[in-house]
């Protein structure tokens, strides 16, 4: 067999061998990189540094790939030198290598700018694994960064240096950022978007110097000012690695020239990626370098005929809550210009059309129809008929159409490189039913992930057993999923609401989102957090819950629905001295006083000398029980004592929604435990524990979690089934949804049947969140806040 | 136009950021709001059924009434949700030396009747 050494283990490099691997088996192949890693995905670096993903995450091919296709890898190892004539590559670390046919897929580097003090400590590029680990080693709350460079490799930096800690600034030479993708309109809202995010941006200023003694201390800029910095990332721009190319005595200009064959001017030499020059053009994405993979892979397996013809660019900013999308030629000039704009949403749009067929697009701020233009451009279709909705799509008919209207030659994922298609033979014919299956399957949406809303899309109009990932956004001040949220919040240790807002959402919050985050953040850090008050409903500010004439009312803690002749009369001596103006038997089996003024409320609960019944907020309100075996003739298991117990263990803690509990000591169920969000049903010698209930807004018979022997078994799998609701469910999603929606099995594998590690991680945070938690009308006494309770009382009044 | 007086009304920090606190001057319920850059006031009822607007969700320089949620510009006193003519009013305000001004229209009325 023929010897084919690749030099570059990177994406286009090994791309490319998939594809020589899919034709007849020609090659011995060897792969040098000089990166220590195996063939990652690169364009998820900015993921990995925003700390939304793990280095293990974005591994493309792991070290079985190689071994099971026979491939032998040297990584850690640079080619220094190639003998066109001897036909060998010598590397770095002094092995020669022979081949008959060569491939270069060596990829760029970083360009620097003529900038004096680059050797300083502290200053990096952002191209490889190594260099964001070491950004990541670098960055910290206290650092200060300054990115040079606000094109989209800068933007995505600093973002990224943003969520790991650092204070950004972005310096960029144009004066208006991403100016190779957007006009000035566009990177006018762009740079609106940002500032909100915190990120400060210096526009028409290029970095004259970087200073410091040794170690990187600032900035000096063409304005004659000074930036202090810890830390320098160069995103200036990329040149292709061209020096192997210049020593096999190649045909290079900026990059090294291939033709439509992807032929070299050697016939042994080839090469892929962003090295090669293509019609004048050196691409920096990925989707050329799969094209160009698939052709060359037939050229060099003899079967050469398919040719590589240029890729429409296409560019989209990878940064949450900024969405950015280009494509095409945008100019103005010759072209008919549509636009729409909306400062406040900061949605921009502009598409050019050019002889009736469309030249060019930019999205800023909804990038959801990214797809259709990137059809249109790619065919080159004939717009004329369609000309009143080139913005704006005429609505469609039902859901998924969009989806359906595609050409199944349409590419739906752009970076590998995927059609229509595709995709669906691989529902049909590998049992594809989610998109985890379709990456595997077919690849698409691996690469910058943008177009997994249409491959949803598709699976949802085709796949006979579709699954979604359950995924709501709470608002659009934080425009993410809540399972997202959560887990940002956790990775990036965000501990206050406000934090949230201003890093991932426009800086305010309303009165949905901020209830929703002050509960993930109370629930994810037990205590261990900076409570905001004013993110939450009045309720939870005082405690206790505001009337139609904005009284409240007070509802104390009487567990199990159990009292005592001295409660009763200190209630009643309470009614009377407040002038309370009703007293009543709730629904849940307690006493509830109407009508208190909130200045009292702290006397009122100091002379109840109970605790709060939380009755006002999302949160444990109480567990109901019945008679049980004390006293009824039927009982066959201790309900009261049991859901008093349950009561003491769960309350004061905050759930996604209101949880109500009920305990019963027969079937025949006279607390109502079976419409209970939980509920012990007590038989002869066993508990049955059930979830989910409901008798409120909608009824719904509690499905059953499990049957145990012992109340203390019947306990803890109540309480198993209460951390998972608190972790997982959406907020303001009571039990009866949440249990729906996963069903029973998933929520019993995830709980009652779930590993002993598992089992213990949801008690250990019960506990932890268990042992902060406090009566919270302990602050009628200490209050949060001066006038927390109070009115203020003017220093000076027009009548005094 | 009736005439106004700034009165010294309590220092800053009696509010904290992004809240609301009642006080009553003369025959005025008002609803001062920190904003964190600045304090804004408006009457203390809500346009649609009395709610006490001091205890609202502060978004951005707007408050949502606790009661139905509708929303009140703290700038302007226009209702922005829903879309109706209502409106609350609003009283300038200041700080100085730590503590917030509001200037209360002077009412011959209410001066007199007290
Ligand atoms: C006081 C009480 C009625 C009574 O006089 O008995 C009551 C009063 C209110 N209920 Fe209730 N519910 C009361 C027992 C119930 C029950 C019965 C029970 O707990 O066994 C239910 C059905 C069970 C359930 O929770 O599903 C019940 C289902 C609701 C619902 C519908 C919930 C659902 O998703 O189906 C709401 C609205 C909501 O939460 O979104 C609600 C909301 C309310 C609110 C909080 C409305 C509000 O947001 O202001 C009422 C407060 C009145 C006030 O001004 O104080 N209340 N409410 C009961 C207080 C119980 C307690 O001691 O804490
Ligand atoms: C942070 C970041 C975000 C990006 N985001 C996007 C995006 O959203 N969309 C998009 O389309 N593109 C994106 N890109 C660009 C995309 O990653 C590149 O276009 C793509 O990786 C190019 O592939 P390549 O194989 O040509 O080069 P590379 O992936 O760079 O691979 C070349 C490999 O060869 C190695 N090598 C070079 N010379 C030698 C030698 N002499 N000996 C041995 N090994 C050598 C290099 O170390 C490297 O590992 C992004 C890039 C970065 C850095
Ligand atoms: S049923 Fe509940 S929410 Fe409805 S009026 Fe009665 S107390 Fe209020
Ligand atoms: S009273 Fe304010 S919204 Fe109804």
């Amino acid at each position: 067999m023929k010897q084919l050494v690749v030099v570059g283990n990177g994406m286009a490099g090994m791309a490319c061998v998939e594809q020589i691997l899919k034709h007849t088996p020609r090659f011995d192949i060897t792969v040098f990189g000089d990166e220590t890693h195996v063939n990652y995905n690169r364009v998820l670096l900015s993921s990995v540094l925003a700390g939304e993903k793990a280095a293990d995450d974005i591994v493309l091919h792991p070290l079985d790939w190689y071994r099971e296709h026979g491939i032998r890898l040297h990584v850690g190892v640079r080619i220094v030198d190639v003998d066109p004539n001897a036909r060998t590559v010598t590397g770095n670390d002094g092995g020669v290598t022979r081949y008959d046919t060569l491939l270069l897929a060596t990829g760029s580097t970083a360009w620097l700018p003529p900038i004096a003090g680059l050797d300083k400590d502290g200053v990096l590029v952002f191209r490889t694994l190594d260099d964001t680990r070491e950004l990541m080693r670098r960055s910290g709350p206290d650092t200060r960064a300054v990115v040079i460079g606000g094109g989209l490799l800068g933007l995505e930096a600093a973002r990224g240096l943003q969520a790991q800690g650092c204070q950004v600034t972005v310096v960029h030479l144009m004066p208006t950022l991403m100016e190779r993708q957007l006009d000035p309109d566009g990177g006018h809202y762009l740079l609106g978007k940002m500032e909100d995010l915190g990120i400060r941006v210096l526009l028409g200023r290029t970095t004259t110097a970087i200073l410091g003694n040794g170690h990187v201390e600032g900035v000096a800029l063409s304005d004659d000012s000074c930036l202090e910095a810890d830390l320098v990332v160069v995103a200036a721009g990329i040149r292709p690695n061209v020096d192997l190319a210049h020593k096999a005595g190649l045909h290079v200009n900026r990059g090294i020239v291939v033709n439509d064959f992807m032929e070299t001017s050697s016939p042994d030499v080839f090469a892929v990626g962003e090295c090669v020059e293509h019609n004048g053009i050196c691409y920096g994405l990925v989707a050329p370098l799969f094209e160009q993979g698939k052709v060359l892979a037939a050229t060099i397996t003899g079967n050469k005929g398919p040719t590589y013809t240029g890729t429409v660019q296409a560019a989209k900013l990878k940064i949450m809550g900024v969405e950015v999308f280009s494509a095409g030629d945008w100019s103005e000039q010759n072209s008919e210009p549509v636009r729409y704009e909306d400062r406040a949403l900061g949605v921009y749009k502009k598409v050019t059309l050019r002889d009736g067929r469309l030249a060019g697009v930019i999205l800023v701020g909804d990038t959801s129809d990214s797809h259709r233009y990137m059809e249109w451009l790619r065919t080159n279709a004939d717009l004329t008929d369609q000309r009143r909705h080139v913005l704006f799509p005429p609505p469609a008919a039902d859901a998924g159409l969009d989806a359906a209207e595609m050409a199944d030659s349409a590419t739906v994922c752009g970076c590998v490189g995927v059609t229509k298609g595709a995709i669906i033979c691989a529902i049909h014919e590998q049992g594809v039913n989610t998109l985890s299956q379709l990456k595997e399957a077919t690849r698409a949406s691996t690469g910058c992930g943008s177009c997994s809303g249409l491959c949803q899309e598709l699976l949802r109009a085709v796949a006979p057993e579709f699954e979604e990932d359950a995924r709501t956004v709470i608002c659009a001040c934080v425009p993410f999923a809540e399972d997202r949220l959560r887990d940002i919040l956790r990775s990036q240790r965000l501990k206050s609401v406000q934090e949230v807002l201003d890093i991932y959402g426009n800086g305010q919050g309303c009165e949905v989102c901020k209830p929703a985050l002050s509960y993930m953040v109370d629930m994810l850090w037990c205590g261990d957090h900076a409570e905001d008050r004013s993110a939450r409903f009045i309720n939870d500010r005082v405690h206790a819950n505001i009337q139609k004439d904005g009284s409240f009312s007070v509802v104390p803690r009487m567990r199990g629905g159990v009292t005592s002749p001295a409660e009763l009369r200190r209630i009643a001596d309470v009614a009377e001295k407040y002038s309370v103006r009703m007293v009543k038997i709730t629904g849940s089996q307690r006493i509830d006083l109407l009508g208190i003024r909130k200045e009292d409320l702290p006397k009122v609960w100091a002379d109840l000398g109970m605790p709060s019944g939380q009755a006002y907020t999302k949160g444990v309100r109480m567990v109901k029980t019945c008679v049980g075996t004390d006293f009824c003739r039927f009982g066959v298991q201790d309900s009261t004592t049991v859901g008093i117990e349950m009561e003491r263990r769960l309350e004061q803690l905050y759930t996604p929604h209101k949880v109500k509990m009920g305990a019963v000591g027969c079937p025949r169920n006279c607390a109502e435990a079976t419409v209970k969000d939980i509920g012990l049903v007590g038989q002869e010698g066993s508990w049955q524990v059930v979830v989910g209930g409901a008798a409120g807004k909608h009824v719904r018979k509690a499905d059953l979690l499990t049957t145990v022997v012992t109340s203390e078994e019947a306990l803890e799998a109540a309480e198993l089934f209460f951390q998972y609701y608190r972790e997982s469910a959406n907020y303001l999603e009571r039990t009866y949804d949440f249990v729906e929606r996963l069903g029973i099995e998933k929520v019993r594998k995830d709980t009652v049947y779930a590993p002993d590690n598992i089992q213990q991680g949801l008690r250990d945070r019960l506990h932890k969140s268990k042992a902060r938690a406090r009566d919270p009308w302990q602050e009628g006494g200490t209050p949060k806040h001066p006038t927390q309770f109070i009115p203020l009382h003017p220093v000076e009044n027009t009548l005094a | 136009m009736s005439e106004h007086r700034w009165l010294r009304i309590t220092e800053c920090h009696n509010i904290p950021p992004r809240e609301g606190r009642a006080v009553t001057v003369g025959r005025h319920d008002i609803a001062i709001f920190n904003l964190g850059d600045r304090f804004l006031a408006t009457a203390n009822r809500c346009p649609h059924r009395g709610g006490p607007l001091c205890d609202g969700i502060v978004t951005g320089t707007s408050v949502v009434c606790p009661l139905h949620t509708w929303k009140i510009s703290l700038e302007s006193g226009a209702v922005e949700r829903p879309r109706t003519e209502a409106c609350v009013r609003t009283y300038p305000t200041r700080v100085e030396n730590g503590m917030v001004l509001l200037a209360v229209p002077m009412d011959p009325r209410a001066e007199h009747a007290a």
